[in-house]
């Protein structure tokens, strides 16, 4: 106990110049980028910037295979020859009547050999009454869900990396949730809005004949104009997907002085275009995004070099937009915007001064408080606070996490508590000497009985802040964590630096009497 | 040597308060306080802040002294109709509040954030003026931190439970949590009076104020359990006030530090941070005094005959 080795010494002593430098690079320049460097980030809330959370529509995500299997049955059928009667989607799957008795075992063949997304990605079965239906197994479902969250990411990426926006960070939260940070982004609605658009650009073909009928025929579908005139008749069947673009760009349209959107095809889709567009020459094209027709041109010549331009009344912004959105790609499902959180940049700056004198004039409390009650004990506890403070610095830096205003918060009050530890110390030695022991005995007996005292309260401290990590979200979490790490730095700091002052200290004197 | 020695004390040395003999004084006390945090909880009940509540809440600060009407009539402009414009902090800020679209319409998310964007656009319209904060919260989502937060606060308990369980006897457990149970009764009264809002911060504020509030009792019980080793016949009331008194001085001196610590942060810490401190500053002085005048009283009456057999005189006749 009143013993510390030179190895001891040395390594308590190390931990501590090793902390300062690793609070060095939160205020010094890099001085050689093969450095590692990491520091504190700044939370939102004293910096300045949004915080957005993301729900995915995962209803939307089922709705679309169910929508995409009944028109890959029906393109089975037609293929092969087969009627059907009564196609239909239920919640789980797709159902039809065959046309005749006789055709169900074609039927049942035909579809059990249409390409899956997964394996066993759906059942091919004969139902009641003679219906045939297609059954999405639930594992298939789950994993299409998870995907999709996954694809959304990525593509919400890259939306906000073409923005411009600096050290976004984009992570997935539970099941079906993103939570979209954007530092220095004050006023999120342009972000809001592009990532609010699915952007799903699908080409189809205008069902003419239906134009004025109140009920679509089957495999057609009433779509509305994007400029909110009216609908247009197009057939469901998607001839040229907007998945298959490679590249998209806003310009001035040279004929019109429009602002119009040129968009590339990858070889698949500029085969497809190609085909499409020869076989129908002189029939309108409908160009449709997220269910509404932006334009639907009439095709006068086969596009082969699978190049093609969208006017459809774009301001500049619309159509910078739109080719972003078109680069990007196609979210997977609907985005919708559940919390919003943005803090202007003055706000942060208000906040960083407001903390940053609070945990300074704490910290001088604290040490004054420490020098008056404890003297030359009280001033080793202090040094033990210093180190505490670079300690959590230092391993907050190692982390590179992220410092809230409420993370600052806890380390004020880490600083009032990690003194708890010395008090208990100091002032079971001072009862030792007023039991009558030898200087030497009483630090001893105080170092020995206060250590278990001190382990105790720290863990039921340690619980009630890792709770508070794990059920906690957003600033909360970042007060948990600056305590959590705090309990631990305390830890270091009064049962070993602490103490190795005192003791050193008792070594070189070796006085008769304590100073309590 | 002038910093050898320390210049104050709290407690002179030798000190012997009877604080067991105003053990039910001090359990009443604490019972008509909680009794009555409680009527304050049901009625008029605690300020829900967004966090739980849900809805909008914009701060903006105005080009000289805020005029409430020229804002009013800017948000009308936007077609947005403010549950509330008030002042906070300075003059030149203020507080904009609106009320989401009910949960059961639909769209009801997509309208909440086109309102924000309203907002925005009115104040924008405003020579000079910013926004400085802008919060959203879906209905959806405020249950769901409700939820967390109230999950975090009562694990947090049963983990208190099961730590003093495994490391005392259980009359010790059951009396800290009780104790406990009290603390956080009177915090709930505490803002219910003040009118501070309740949210995510205040969750962790209550878990901090009981944090501490255990780590007291620990150091107390410690005492206590080391005492019941020491002195094997002296009665249990005694002996509580004997441990009590030799831990004054440091549960006194740590709530000191941990009062001044939090101090500044109460009186310039802003808007969103003072509420906080204060009810740490108030769970402080709860948690202090509840240690001596609660949690120290529960264990005599629990423990008087299991903890202490010993002491009771010989009956054999």
């Amino acid at each position: 106990m009143m013993y510390y080795s030179r190895l001891r010494m040395a390594s308590v002593i190390g931990v501590c110049l090793i902390g300062l430098a690793l609070c060095l690079p939160n205020f010094i320049r890099q001085p050689s980028p093969s450095l590692p460097w990491r520091q504190i980030h700044l939370g939102l809330d004293l910096r300045g910037g949004s915080y957005l959370l993301l729900q995915v529509d995962m209803a939307s995500v089922a709705t679309d295979r169910l929508r995409g299997l009944q028109d890959q049955t029906r393109q089975t059928l037609l293929k092969a020859g087969l009627g059907y009667r009564n196609l239909a989607t239920g919640p789980h799957g797709v159902t039809f009547t065959p046309r005749t008795p006789d055709e169900t075992q074609p039927d049942l063949k035909a579809l059990r050999a249409m390409p899956m997304n997964t394996p066993g990605e759906f059942k091919v079965e004969e139902g009641e009454g003679g219906q045939i239906a297609l059954t999405l197994s639930p594992d298939a479902a789950r994993q299409r869900a998870y995907d999709a969250v996954t694809q959304s990411i990525e593509i919400v990426r890259r939306r906000i990396d073409a923005t411009g926006a600096i050290d976004p960070e984009i992570t997935r939260q539970g099941e079906d949730r993103i939570i979209v940070e954007l530092p220095g982004i004050s006023d999120p609605e342009r972000v809001k809005n592009l990532l609010g658009t699915t952007a799903k650009m699908t080409f189809h073909l205008v069902a003419d004949s239906a134009i004025g009928s109140s009920v679509p025929p089957a495999g057609v579908e009433m779509l509305p104009m994007s400029d909110g005139q009216g609908t247009l008749p197009v057939f469901s069947h998607v001839d040229v997907d907007g998945a298959d673009l490679t590249n998209a760009s806003a310009s001035i349209d040279q004929d019109g002085g429009e602002w119009a959107v040129n968009f590339t095809f990858d070889s698949t889709g500029a085969q497809e275009f190609g085909d499409v567009t020869r076989a129908n020459v002189g029939k309108r094209f409908a160009i449709v995004l997220d269910n509404k027709v932006i334009e639907a041109p009439i095709i006068h010549t086969a596009i082969t070099g699978g190049n093609g331009q969208i006017t459809g009344g774009f301001s500049a912004q619309q159509a910078t937009d739109m080719a972003l959105l078109l680069r990007a790609g196609a979210l997977p499902a609907p985005l919708n915007v559940i919390e919003q959180r943005s803090i202007g940049p003055s706000l942060g700056a208000d906040s960083i001064r407001a903390g940053g004198y609070s945990l300074a004039a704490g910290f001088v409390l604290v040490i004054a408080f420490m020098a008056l009650f404890y003297g030359r004990f009280g001033w080793y506890a202090n040094i033990a606070l210093l180190a505490n403070l670079v300690l959590m610095t230092a391993i907050l830096s190692l982390f590179e996490a992220t410092l809230t205003l409420p993370g600052m918060a806890g380390m004020l009050l880490t600083l009032g508590m990690a003194v708890d530890a010395n008090i208990l110390i100091n002032e079971r030695i001072r009862e030792e000497v007023a039991r009558g022991r030898s200087a030497l005995q009483a630090m001893q007996a105080g170092f020995e009985r206060a250590t278990a005292t001190i382990v105790d309260s720290n863990a039921t401290a340690l619980l009630a802040h890792v709770m508070l990590f794990v059920f906690g979200t957003g600033p909360v979490r970042g007060f948990a964590l600056t305590i959590t790490i705090g309990i631990v730095t305390t830890l270091f700091t009064t049962l070993l630096l602490s103490r190795m002052l005192m003791v050193r200290w008792y070594a070189r004197t070796r006085p008769s009497t304590l100073p309590v | 040597m002038m910093f050898d020695r320390p210049l104050l004390r709290f407690v002179p040395r030798g000190t012997k308060i009877n604080f067991m003999r105003g053990r039910f004084i001090g359990l009443a006390t604490s019972a008509v306080l909680s009794i009555a945090s409680l009527i304050l909880f049901f009625h008029p009940g605690l300020t829900l802040g967004l966090d739980f509540r849900g809805g909008i809440v914009v701060e903006a600060r105005t080009q000289g002294p805020a005029d409430f009407n020229v804002i009013r009539a800017a948000l009308a402009k936007e077609h947005v109709s403010a549950a509330g414009v008030q002042s906070f902090g300075g003059p030149d800020d203020v507080l904009i509040r609106l009320d989401t679209p009910p949960e059961s319409e639909p769209d009801h998310e997509a309208r909440t954030q086109a309102m924000v964007d309203s907002v925005r656009h009115a104040i924008a319209t405003l020579p000079g003026a910013q926004v400085l904060r802008a919060d959203a919260v879906g209905a959806s989502v405020s249950k769901e931190l409700f939820r967390n937060g109230m999950l975090a606060l009562g694990i947090s308990l049963l983990m208190i439970l099961a730590y003093i369980w495994f490391r005392f006897e259980w009359e010790f457990a059951v009396s800290a949590v009780v104790t406990l149970v009290l603390d956080l009764t009177k915090a709930i009264g505490f803002l219910v009076i003040t009118h501070f809002e309740f949210d995510l911060v205040m969750v962790a504020a209550i878990l901090t104020i009981l944090g501490y509030s255990t780590n007291d009792k620990v150091v107390v019980y410690d005492r206590v359990r080391e005492n019941l080793r020491k002195y094997r016949t002296m009665p249990l009331a005694e002996l509580i006030d004997l441990s009590i008194n030799e831990t004054l001085s440091r549960t006194l001196g740590t709530s000191c530090t941990v009062f001044l610590a939090a101090l500044p942060l109460a009186l310039f810490g802003g808007a969103s941070l003072s509420g906080f401190a204060w009810v740490m500053l108030f769970g402080i002085v709860v948690g202090t005094s509840s240690s001596i005048f609660i949690a120290a009283p529960l264990l005599l009456l629990m423990g008087e005959k299991r903890l202490r057999r010993d002491a009771r005189p010989p009956t054999r006749s």
